[in-house]
């Protein structure tokens, strides 16, 4: 056993000897391209020189065009029917309502792109619209995503593409490059979701809604569908670490067209009076939400304007009538008594 | 566009033409040279902004003001709506007395009018299950509504909610549900299936009580109503009703009348076939006729039924107008007529007729073998303008099996009219003296009508009557493939095959008659010249 091990070490030794012997011939060999230097290199930086910036391929430069092509649309496909659309049963069980309101869109043929315009509260939000747009339109959907969360990964950005077939858009100042691109999918027949809050909620209500559903619905022409969610922002608002399952309630308005000589500010208050009246409608009933509706009453999705504890109060009244409120109660613990 | 209606002369080519026969289908040769088969007109194409159209209509009436006009505050409402008896089948959701309803509330909801209660127009049918009511209004307008006592049905013996408005000079009394007669205004909202709907007939039946009702719908009237899907004027029973409706607007509420009419797409795309004339089947479509009626020929008849009633038809709207009942319905029988009109040259000695699994008063239930007398002698027969398919003394054969099959929850009086009146009398007029005053007044058909989802206990002597013309018409009727002793209690001779029947018939009509076959569904009136 110790001869074994007296020979092997030797030849170790041997071995190490022929490496050390390759690495210098193999240092010898590379000096002379070593020395080369530029152009054979990369040149030296010279101190004080402002290097001109690499154009950047992330947030709203991100390239999503191969997620829009067949193989990645297949992938989606799969990804929507399987694991999204269990994933959204099992954590927001989603009751839909309104479907029948887009009734003559899907009778038409070929199907017209449309902008779903919903409520913005969650993570959730995006699964949910997704799984419960007819099928019609879940075939050539696009996401607008806020490309400085979504996009300012390659990984996530990739993922975000094809999973989502999200598309990236600025949240703060939208570009020509983006709204021109957005237009140009919904003319050739890609329908949109945008979220007009422009973000998740961040206290538990809405948000004033931006102009991009509006200045895209009329630029394109395409209707604009209102969509109220209620429940999600319980589920995985604004803050949570991790998902709470809980259930939802996805309600459908008729679709909207801009009126002529209807601007883009007044378009986006009707949209924006449309998903309240949603709002309203699925906590109260439809009678009630026409009414308040006609009368200009529809308790507003931003929620009452007082100071941020009256609010957060306020906020717990309101979920109480929605979904949030019909939370399954926890099972009682009873204590081991032997 | 679609083609308009065709005649086709049966020669040697021909190939055999669609019977229905109940929950399934025939093939059947009809002899060359002698036979017609009267094919419908293709659906005219739906209009394309439908809601576009509804609130169109709204805002621009035809001898009356606009809707927003007539609402204000404070006012008491009533909105009446067409029960499920039509469209046949149903149609695919969102219904259009949703689309209308909805676009109604709208204003009504914008003119601040908050006393506003929706009706479902019965007359003396069974009260609509949750989910008809549900599917005819959609879950908005139930969820806002019900819940609070704002949506029910009308209820034809509830005497304490019924009011008097007036008597016609014929003795007619008009009698008719209590809060549309208090109301300020009454909007009915209506589907014109077939001519025969619509006008004054909405509200005068759809509202009223069994004593209203009596006034035209018996024995007599239905004999002498000689057309009643043509012209008016040859109709006992339309001129009864518009007596009425003279009385309804002289005396009764404010009227804002909507009219609807519906194409006749009427079967989806798996049921192409049944839409289509049999030489332009495709080889999908003869696939499928196999493939359907092979399969059904196995179903238990239970499983057949449930799957017809399951198809949701995609028939659409065509039309929509608004506003003075009379103005209205004129527009809305020139449109019903510019979908189902078929010019036809002559009668004949035969008319052929495929029973379907459906009539206006089996939606979701059974066919039973009083309504196969009804759809037949009753519907079908009578879809005609001028003079019927079959001269006076003619013979009309039917297929279908007419099992001795009733609903006891829609249909219990049904069932103790078969058993109990037919086998004393098939005569209308007779059967109407003797036994309609009873069953009109039993308290446990009163009750099940009231409470649960039961016809009235008169409407099977109802819909006796309405065959009333085309059994006096008729020289002998026949029914083929039906169970022969439920055949011949409904007065009618068995047949087992289509040559059977034209065997039988032959005693009347001789050994060579003329034959014309209608071919229905789709819905067709024949304008006989």
């Amino acid at each position: 056993m110790s001869d074994k091990r007296t020979v092997s070490v030797a030849q170790l030794r041997k071995v190490a000897k022929v490496g050390d012997a390759a690495s210098s011939a193999l240092q010898a060999a590379l000096r002379p391209a070593r020395n080369l230097g530029f152009p054979y290199r990369k040149p030296p930086r010279p101190k004080g020189v402002e290097m001109p910036k690499e154009k950047s391929t992330l947030g709203a430069d991100f390239d999503t065009a191969w997620a829009r092509k067949a193989p990645a649309r297949a992938v989606r496909t799969v990804i929507n029917r399987g694991p999204m659309q269990a994933m959204v049963r099992a954590i927001a069980n989603p009751e839909v309502e309104g479907l029948d309101r887009l009734t003559d869109l899907l009778e038409q043929d070929p199907v017209p792109a449309v902008i779903f315009a919903p409520n913005h509260h969650s993570h959730v939000d995006t699964p949910l619209v997704i799984s419960t747009v007819p099928e019609a339109f879940r075939k050539k959907l696009v996401v607008a995503a806020a490309a400085d969360y979504f996009f300012d990964k390659r990984m996530k950005g990739n993922l975000a593409a094809l999973a989502l077939n999200a598309f990236p858009i600025e949240r703060e100042v939208t570009t020509r490059k983006s709204s021109d691109e957005l237009r140009r999918l919904i003319d050739t027949g890609w329908s949109l979701v945008i979220y007009p809050e422009g973000g998740r909620s961040p206290d538990g209500w809405g948000q004033e809604f931006k102009g991009g559903a509006a200045y895209l619905a009329g630029r394109t022409g395409a209707p604009v569908v209102p969509v109220f969610i209620d429940g999600s922002g319980s589920i995985y608002g604004k803050g949570m670490k991790r998902p709470k399952p809980g259930a939802t309630k996805v309600v459908f308005g008729a679709p909207l067209w801009q009126e002529e000589g209807e601007n883009t500010r007044r378009f986006n208050a009707r949209i924006e009076a449309a998903v309240t009246a949603l709002g309203d409608e699925a906590l109260t009933d439809f009678w009630t939400a026409r009414q308040r509706a006609a009368a200009g009453t529809n308790p507003k999705l931003t929620g009452p304007e007082h100071n941020s504890w009256r609010r957060q109060w306020a906020l717990a009244d309101h979920r109480k009538l929605g979904k949030a409120g019909q939370r399954r109660r926890q099972r009682r613990r009873w204590p081991d008594l032997g | 566009m679609g083609r308009p209606g065709f005649v086709h002369e049966v020669d040697r080519s021909t190939p055999p033409v669609l019977f229905w026969r109940g929950e399934n289908f025939s093939l059947e040769r009809l002899p060359a040279g002698r036979s017609r088969v009267i094919y419908p007109p293709e659906p005219l194409p739906a209009i394309k902004d439908i809601d576009g159209a509804i609130r169109h209509a709204l805002l621009h009436p035809h001898d009356q003001d606009p809707l927003p006009a007539l609402l204000f505050p404070g006012m008491k409402l009533t909105i009446a709506f067409d029960d499920v008896s039509l469209p046949l089948p149903k149609m695919r959701r969102p219904d259009i007395r949703q689309r209308v309803i909805e676009a109604v509330l709208d204003l009504v909801a914008a003119a601040g009018v908050d006393d506003v209660h929706i009706i479902a127009a019965l007359g003396l049918h069974r009260r609509m299950h949750e989910y008809e009511l549900r599917h005819a209004l959609g879950d908005r307008v139930y969820d806002a509504f019900h819940p609070r006592g704002m949506l029910y049905q009308h209820d034809a013996e509830d005497h304490d909610n019924l009011e008097v408005i007036g008597t016609t000079d014929h003795g007619e009394v008009l009698e008719i549900n209590k809060r549309a007669a208090d109301s300020d205004l009454v909007i009915y909202v209506n589907i014109n299936s077939v001519s025969m709907d619509g006008g004054w007939k909405s509200i005068t039946t759809g509202l009223a009580s069994y004593k209203c009702l009596s006034h035209h719908h018996n024995g007599e009237t239905l004999q002498n109503t000689k057309s009643l899907m043509g012209h008016r004027e040859h109709s006992a029973l339309h001129t009864s009703i518009w007596r009425l409706g003279k009385v309804l607007r002289d005396h009764g509420p404010k009227l804002f009348q909507i009219e609807t009419t519906l194409n006749t797409d009427m079967f989806p795309e798996q049921y192409a076939f049944i839409n289509k004339r049999e030489w332009e089947w495709t080889a999908k479509d003869r696939a499928t006729y196999l493939g359907v009626s092979k399969g059904l020929s196995l179903l238990p008849v239970k499983a057949r039924r449930k799957m017809f009633h399951d198809i949701h038809s995609p028939h659409q709207m065509t039309s929509v107008q608004a506003g003075e009942t009379s103005a209205v319905h004129e527009l809305t029988l020139a449109k019903v007529f510019e979908q189902q009109l078929v010019p036809v040259e002559g009668q004949t000695d035969i008319l052929t007729l495929g029973i379907p699994f459906v009539s206006p008063y089996n939606p979701d239930s059974v066919m039973n073998p009083v309504l196969v007398m009804c759809m037949g002698l009753g519907y079908l027969f009578n879809m005609y303008r001028n003079k019927p398919l079959v001269r006076k003394g003619g013979v009309i054969i039917m297929t279908h099996p007419t099992y001795r099959d009733f609903n006891p929850i829609h249909h219990p009086s049904y069932i103790d009219f078969f058993e109990q009146v037919l086998p004393d009398t098939t005569d209308p007029v007779v059967m109407g003296q003797k036994w309609e005053k009873q069953y009109a007044e039993d308290e446990w058909y009163r009750h099940l009508y009231r409470t649960g989802n039961a016809y009235h206990g008169v409407h099977p002597f109802y819909a006796w009557y309405w065959g009333a013309h085309g059994q006096q018409h008729a020289g002998k009727v026949i029914i083929v493939g039906g169970d022969a002793p439920t055949v011949r209690r409904l007065g009618f001779t068995p047949a087992s095959t289509l040559d059977d029947a034209f065997e039988i018939a032959s005693d009347v009509v001789g050994r060579t008659p003329t034959i014309s076959h209608l071919h229905v569904p789709s819905l067709l009136v024949a304008d006989v010249q």
